[in-house]
């Protein structure tokens, strides 16, 4: 128990918290919705198989760029081929680098992962706090570079839901229940993307004189709109990248049939 | 229609305290702050609370209630069970001076810390000229009423004695964020947010703007992107680099 709340010049009150609601349900909810995503995203990212199932390639893996990748899932050629292990390694050390340095996310780990502060109004249990001054927490200032690195992600993701107009033996004009899947995964990548709060300040929030900068000064109020919902964005991402991949493992194991509109 | 509020109050000094059992009648439509008045009228003549405007706008009578910080005068009874009881204590991070009342100087010592607003010379006819667009972040900030429950519920200070020498806090990050998005303001403060101020030590878990009586969005709109207008400074090589060649933002560093 820290020294804090119980500190000698201040009020003498037994107790971490007074707080008699459910304050520990929004951090246990994020505990055990991250953990489950880490765990389902650590086996899949190392598994090395069932990513591809023509045409849809799993978020997992794109831009697939190492040597293992399959027949038709290396759009981009095969500059990693040197590297032996699983593709996904290679490209989703920039996604979670993303997400570990967002503000948002920042923000849930702090409370569910670290209880620092478990909730507002509520000690935490460390003796001691420097903040995000020192390594490796003074990494988080790099959020800006993951952001533009993502949003590169996000455009090959967009490539692929392109290419998801195919059918299985690659020609155009057709779509499934899986472009529908990635097409959707892609549209709240792109509105966690550009709903961060690094996109804010770097597109229009960094300026003083918004009234000489007029375009900006416009994407800047865009930004602001979206970044009010980017927790929600977070979230809804989250599900959607890992739905998108589930569905393309279904289908690369053969447990289901793609649903074809047309 | 009257009802009897069950009320545990902190009641005691620097020396020691508890909290004290009290059933106070109420009526509908009252506030925390009407009850603990009653209290003090009725049965504790000697409770210390501090109050002003009874309408949130003075920032002087914040407590905790039910274990939250809060404004006692815009906490209403009706959001409570009438069958509840409502636990009012002083705020718990700074030293209590006696029942309710805190003693919150240590605001004012980080406020005299902070390099008060420097515009350039006026216009040729003396006046000096904003567009709206670029003050309107400001006026967001300008919200404040200094309740101080933002630098109450803030555990880097809240829960660490130790840092309250180093960190200045949610309220001053506003401030510092109000003056650098200023277009008529001619210093750099962003060394001394992050330095003396301990903008590196917030991480953005946000009960500030939890808390915040006014509904200012302080970390989103206030501290987030004054930790980005840090990094800028000192974090991104494009950024010096563009300010060097440029020539960019010539502020005077503070």
């Amino acid at each position: 128990m820290s020294t804090g709340v119980h500190h000698g010049e201040r009020a003498r009150i037994s107790g971490r918290t007074l707080r008699e609601d459910r304050w520990w349900l929004s951090p246990l909810v994020t505990f055990v919705v991250f953990s489950a995503f880490v765990v389902y995203a650590t086996w899949r990212a190392f598994s090395g198989e069932h990513y591809y199932a023509s045409p849809y390639l799993s978020p997992f893996y794109s831009p697939c760029m190492g040597a293992q990748c399959v027949e038709g899932s290396a759009d981009f050629g095969r500059p990693f081929s040197w590297f032996p292990y699983s593709p996904a390694l290679i490209i989703l050390v920039i996604p979670l680098g993303f997400r570990m340095t967002c503000y948002y996310y920042r923000k849930a780990y702090y409370r569910a992962f670290w209880l620092s502060p478990p909730a507002c109004a509520v000690a935490e249990p460390h003796s001691k706090y420097t903040g995000e001054r020192r390594f490796p927490l003074i990494l988080q200032n790099g959020h800006r570079w993951a952001l533009i690195a993502s949003a590169l992600i996000a455009l090959v993701l967009t490539y692929d839901v392109i290419l998801a107009f195919r059918n299985a033996e690659h020609e155009w004009g057709h779509m499934g229940l899986g472009t529908l899947v990635l097409l959707v995964n892609v549209v709240l990548i792109w509105l966690y993307t550009l709903s961060c709060h690094s996109c804010r300040h770097l597109i229009g929030g960094r300026l003083r004189h918004f009234s000489k900068h007029p375009v900006r000064y416009r994407a800047w109020t865009w930004v602001s709109r979206l970044n009010r919902d980017h927790p929600k964005y977070a979230w809804l991402s989250l599900f959607s990248v890992a739905l998108a991949d589930l569905y393309v493992y279904l289908l690369s194991t053969g447990a289901i049939t793609d649903v074809r509109f047309f | 229609m009257a009802y009897d509020l069950k009320m545990r109050v902190w009641r005691g000094d620097s020396r020691g305290g508890d909290l004290t059992d009290y059933t106070v009648s109420v009526e509908e439509g009252e506030v925390v702050l009407d009850a603990i008045h009653r209290l003090q009228a009725t049965q504790a003549g000697d409770l210390a609370v501090r109050w002003n405007c009874k309408a949130g706008k003075c920032g002087s009578c914040s407590a905790e209630i039910n274990g939250r910080p809060r404004l006692m005068c815009m906490t209403r009874l009706a959001d409570f069970h009438q069958a509840e009881t409502i636990t009012v204590t002083p705020m718990r991070t700074f030293p209590v001076i006696r029942d309710l009342v805190t003693d919150v100087s240590f605001n004012y010592e980080k406020a005299e810390q902070l390099p008060s607003f420097a515009p350039g010379p006026p216009d040729a006819d003396g006046k000096r000229r904003m567009m709206q667009s670029d003050v309107e972040r400001g006026q967001e900030f300008r919200k404040c009423i200094e309740c101080f429950l933002c630098q109450d519920v803030c555990h880097v200070v809240r829960d660490h004695e130790e840092n309250k020498p180093a960190f200045a806090g949610p309220r001053f990050f506003l401030r510092y964020a109000e003056l650098d998005m200023h277009p008529l303001d001619t210093n750099d403060r962003r060394a001394l947010a992050q330095g003396a101020a301990g903008l590196g030590m917030c991480n953005i878990t946000k009960c500030c703007t939890e808390v915040c009586p006014e509904n200012i969005k302080i970390t989103d709109n206030a501290i987030i992107p004054m930790k980005e207008r840090v990094v800028d400074r000192k974090y991104d090589p494009v950024v010096w680099l563009g300010s060097k060649i440029f020539r960019r933002d010539r502020r005077e560093e503070v």
